[in-house]
This record gives structure tokens, C-alpha cells and sequence, in this order.
């Protein structure tokens, strides 16, 4: 068998359960309907009003997805480099460094204009 | 010249018949499963401990059945949809949690690849599969579990869950980038980013010594990654009730609850295959005994890794406070990023100079000794300088007069209450006040 399928199969055993899981507690439990039951928890308070779609956050998660976005590439960048490092020798380490240091200069810059304060 | 070929090990892996496959998924699944249900009893029993109380002890023997009669009391209780939910992914959402939880675990090595063990008389390693991308598939499934927390989050329709919901993705990206990080210092010493080849090549020395810093960053970002204590803000029940599972309940809940102590298996499996030698014995083991890496008694070294690690997580629960965000935020952004980007960078220039055959012990003498030198200059300029003049004396700080604003206030650090005015005479400040007379000060 392909070294892929196994994932798969395991995959399928796991969601084999929680569908399971999730349809029968939906049968096994008992249903007694009452108003207040299904409003949103606020600890016992009339819950806010809540606009469609969730409404809006703050601006800092934003900021911190796209950060992530520049980091998350730079290492998508670093495991073939890592893996082949051997191979590569001193040249691809000066490559590398020399994208490190330069990913490093955004960073230096994020953190000098405070984008990585919280409050 | 390419290490990598002296650890091939993936020539194992997608030759078993499909019952042996089907088979060790089972296993892998019962094994999480069991696991999940022991560590969650016993690590109520660890906190109680810490706490001095006795932790559950009803159901069975030394409350180990503990678990399964909550698996039974969530399964009988109402599955509740709030009014406001997104129903669609409300119901979805524990089920995109629970499965890839599950399935990160298929590329975890319980034992060599050299096809040690036979089952039914198939020869065959004890692993369910391995990649040339495993731990890159590790690290994708472990994304597309955060998608679930996030959606459960963001379709309760509820302000607390939401709050949990994006605090948790911001958590877990964040953590993710020094815990990708860490592994590619290892990469650079395996030369492989299959488990069983990693594994392999951590033949006498493991990587938690030769890469302890990444180690100690990867040990950080996995209970950051995973949500627990002392970092799980996204559950944290004083600010948030229960975070993102706030709405849920029944089994729903439960499934929530599994994602995350499977979670915790597989990022203490990733660890002690990463770092801690996988199926290896521990190292006064394997000195004397030949047979303690071969047959099945790897399995036995892999499960007794993984629960340690798994009573370090109860430990730091039973120990740590919780962060506040913004404490949170720092580390991972200022701390274990810049930490593990620096480390890269010193690991992959020391190996690449040695590979090229530099004379380490000359490199790190041309390197080290400058280096040692300004160390040694600083501290002697630390001793030698002057230290400058103490201030003088603080003068003694002016009498505290509580009711100064009109109203009284407790007194800062270093100011003290004036004596009790039955037992001593009262200052003359203090009379003013009582008497209600202006003060001194500005008028």
C-alpha cells in the first residue's frame, strides 16, 4: 500500500467516532426546550446583541496573522534548506543568512514601531 | 556528501497488507484513546495531590473509570444549539477538532524501522506510516485542528467564545513560528524530516542534548500550542467562563476535550521523537542491555517518554499561574522567536564550517577567545569602575496623612500608617484632618 494511505485509514477511523460521537449525543440526550436555555451564555445577564457574523475584533490579530504569514514563509523556506543542508555546504549557508537577516530587518522594524505591543 | 542516506529507513513504509494497516490505525486509535481516558484521571489525581486533596475516587478501582463515567454523563446530557449559533459549523466544528487530533499521530515511530517485530507473521515496523514530509504533515494537521477551536469560537454566536476563539488563533500562530523553528534545527542535524529517519539519527547522542536550546523552545511552544496551563488563554475560565467551548455541551463538549488531550499525546510523542531519542532506551538502559532497542521493548521506552512528558504538562498545571496576554504575546513574539531564529543560525554555522573541515577546536578558539576576552574586560571594567556616588539618604519621607484628598486612601510602599489614635497621640496633621481643617500643603 501507498505510504499515504494509512493516514487515510486512520483518518477515517477518527472520523468515524466523532461523527458517531456527535450524532449519538444528539440521540441519547434528553430535549426539554426552554427559552433562556438556548439564549447565549453572559453569566446571567440579558446577553449583547450580537451583529451578523460575529461582529468586530481588534485590529492587533490582524496584525499579528500577517506576521505570522512573513514568519510561516520564511521557515516554509527553511526546511528544504535544512534538510539539504549538507549538500549545500557553505555557499547555502550564506544564502540562507542572508535571507534570515534580511526577514530580520522586518522584524527589527515591526518591533521598534511597537507592532509587537500588547496595549 | 549527503548524511542522509546512512538513515533510510523510508524503504519500510507502504509495503503492509491493507488488514495489518487497518490494524495498526485501530492500535493508534485505542492507544490515544486509552491514553487520553488514564492521563485525564490521573491528572486529577497529581493536581488533588498538589492541592492536598484526594481527587476522584469513586468509579473503579483508585478512580481510574473516572473518565468513562464522564464520557457517560456528557453523553446524557442535552446537546444544545444556542439560538445564535452558524448551525452548520456549530456542529461541525468539534468534529474538525477531534479528527485531525487524531491523525497526526500516523507518522509517530513506536519502535525501529528495520521491520523488528512480525504480527501474524508479517514482518513489519512498528509504525503505522512514515513520509518524507512527516513532520511537515504534523505541522498541517496541527493547523487544520486550530480551524476547529476558531470556528467553534466564532459560530456560538456568543461574546466569550468569540473572545476565545480568535485569542486562541492568534495563540497558536504565534506559537507555531518558534516551535517551526526549532524543528528546523533539527532537520539540519537529521537531514530528514521523516520521524523514523530522525530517529535514526540520533544513534549515540539524543537531540535534546546536542540542540538544547531548541529543545527548551520547542517544550515552550508545545504547551503553548496545545492551550495548557499556564497558557490556556483561550480557556481561561476567570476572564472567559470556558473560552471557545462555552456554548457547548454533550458530547460536543467531550470531543473538544479529547482534541485536547490527544493533542497533548501527540505534541509529548513529537517531543520525545524529536528530541529525546524516539524508541530509544534511556541512556543507562542502553549501556548494558543489547536487547532494549530491538523487538518490541521500544514500544515500552516511547509510552514511558510520552507519559512523563504528559505528567510534566499536569505538573506545570498543578504549578504556574496563568499569563496575562500581553505576557503571553511577548514571550512567543520577542523571546522564542528572536532566541530560535539566533540559535539557527550558530547551529547551521558550526556544522556547515565543520563539514567543510575547518579545525572546530581553531574556529572556536579564533571565534571564542575574542569573545571571552571582551567578556572578561567588561567584567573587570564592571569591578573596577567607579561606582557611582550613592544618592544621599532619601529624606525621610513626610508624614502620611490618609485622609490628604478627603477621603481616606491606603498607604504606597514605604509610607506608613500613622499610630492607632486611641493608643498614641495623634500627630498634629492627622488632628487637622480628623477636625476637618485644610491642610498644609497648598494652602
Amino acid at each position: 500500500m501507498n505510504a499515504y494511505a494509512p493516514i487515510l485509514v486512520l483518518g477515517a477511523i477518527a472520523a468515524a467516532f466523532a461523527v458517531g460521537s456527535v450524532v449519538m449525543a444528539s440521540l441519547t440526550g434528553p430535549k426539554r426546550y426552554n427559552r433562556a436555555k438556548l439564549e447565549a451564555y453572559e453569566c446571567g445577564i440579558e446577553p449583547t446583541p450580537q451583529p451578523v457574523g460575529g461582529g468586530r475584533f481588534p485590529i492587533k490579530y490582524y496584525l499579528t496573522a500577517m506576521l505570522f504569514i512573513v514568519f510561516d514563509i520564511e521557515i516554509v523556506f527553511l526546511y528544504p534548506w535544512a534538510v539539504s543542508f549538507d549538500a549545500l555546504g557553505i555557499f547555502g549557508l550564506v544564502e540562507m543568512l542572508l535571507f534570515i537577516a534580511t526577514v530580520f530587518v522586518a522584524y527589527a522594524y515591526v518591533w521598534r514601531r511597537g507592532g509587537l505591543e500588547w496595549d | 556528501m549527503h548524511l542522509a542516506a546512512a538513515y533510510d529507513t523510508l524503504a519500510f513504509f507502504g509495503r503492509d497488507p491493507w488488514w495489518l494497516v487497518l490494524l495498526k490505525a485501530v492500535f493508534c486509535f485505542a492507544f490515544l484513546v486509552l491514553t487520553v481516558l488514564i492521563a485525564i484521571v490521573w491528572e486529577r489525581k497529581v493536581v488533588a495531590w498538589m492541592q492536598l486533596r484526594i481527587g476522584p475516587n469513586r468509579h473503579g478501582p483508585w478512580g481510574l473509570l473516572q473518565s468513562l463515567a464522564d464520557g457517560v454523563k456528557l453523553a446524557l446530557k442535552e446537546d444544545l444549539v444556542v439560538k445564535g449559533a452558524d448551525k452548520a459549523v456549530y456542529i461541525l466544528a468539534p468534529i474538525v477538532a477531534a479528527i485531525p487530533a487524531f491523525m497526526s499521530f500516523a507518522v509517530i515511530p513506536f519502535g525501529p524501522a528495520g521491520n523488528e517485530v512480525s504480527i501474524f507473521g508479517t514482518r513489519t515496523p512498528l509504525q503505522l506510516t512514515d513520509l518524507p514530509i512527516a513532520l511537515l504533515y504534523i505541522l498541517a494537521t496541527a493547523s487544520v485542528g486550530i480551524y476547529g477551536i476558531v470556528l467553534a469560537g466564532w459560530s456560538s454566536g456568543s461574546t466569550y467564545p468569540l473572545l476565545g476563539g480568535i485569542r486562541s488563533s492568534a495563540q497558536m500562530i504565534s506559537y507555531e513560528i518558534a516551535m517551526g523553528l526549532s524543528f528546523a534545527a533539527v532537520f539540519i542535524y537529521s537531514g530528514s524530516m521523516s520521524t523514523s529517519e530522525i530517529v535514526a539519527s540520533q544513534q549515540p547522542t539524543w537531540f535534546a542534548v546536542l540542540l538544547p536550546v531548541s529543545f527548551i523552545v520547542y517544550i515552550v511552544a508545545m504547551v503553548g500550542e496545545t492551550n495548557r496551563a499556564p497558557f490556556d488563554l483561550p480557556e481561561a475560565e476567570g476572564e472567559l467562563v470556558g473560552g471557545f467551548n462555552t456554548e457547548y455541551s454533550s458530547l460536543k463538549f467531550a470531543m473538544f476535550m479529547l482534541a485536547e488531550y490527544v493533542n497533548m499525546v501527540t505534541v509529548s510523542a513529537v517531543a520525545s521523537t524529536l528530541f529525546l531519542g524516539g524508541w530509544r532506551a534511556p541512556w543507562p538502559i542502553s549501556t548494558f542491555w543489547e536487547g532494549a532497542n530491538h523487538g518490541w521493548w521500544p514500544m515500552l521506552w516511547i509510552v514511558l517518554k510520552i507519559q512523563l512528558l504528559l505528567f510534566f504538562f499536569i505538573w506545570l498545571r498543578g504549578t504556574l499561574p496563568r499569563l496575562r496576554y500581553d505576557q503571553f504575546m511577548k514571550l512567543g513574539w520577542k523571546v522564542l522567536i528572536p532566541v530560535s531564529l539566533v540559535w539557527l543560525v550558530m547551529v547551521s554555522a558550526v556544522r556547515a564550517l565543520r563539514n567543510e573541515g575547518y579545525d572546530f577546536t581553531k574556529v572556536l578558539l579564533y571565534v571564542g577567545a575574542p569573545l571571552a576576552a571582551v567578556l572578561l574586560v567588561a567584567l573587570i571594567a564592571d569591578v573596577v569602575r567607579k561606582k557611582p556616588e550613592e544618592p544621599p539618604a532619601a529624606a525621610p519621607p513626610a508624614a502620611f496623612d490618609p485622609m490628604a484628598g478627603g477621603y481616606p486612601v491606603p498607604p504606597l510602599p514605604g509610607q506608613e500608617l500613622p499610630p492607632v489614635p486611641r493608643r498614641r497621640r495623634r500627630t498634629p496633621q492627622l488632628q487637622d484632618a480628623l477636625n476637618g481643617a485644610d491642610h498644609s500643603e497648598g494652602s
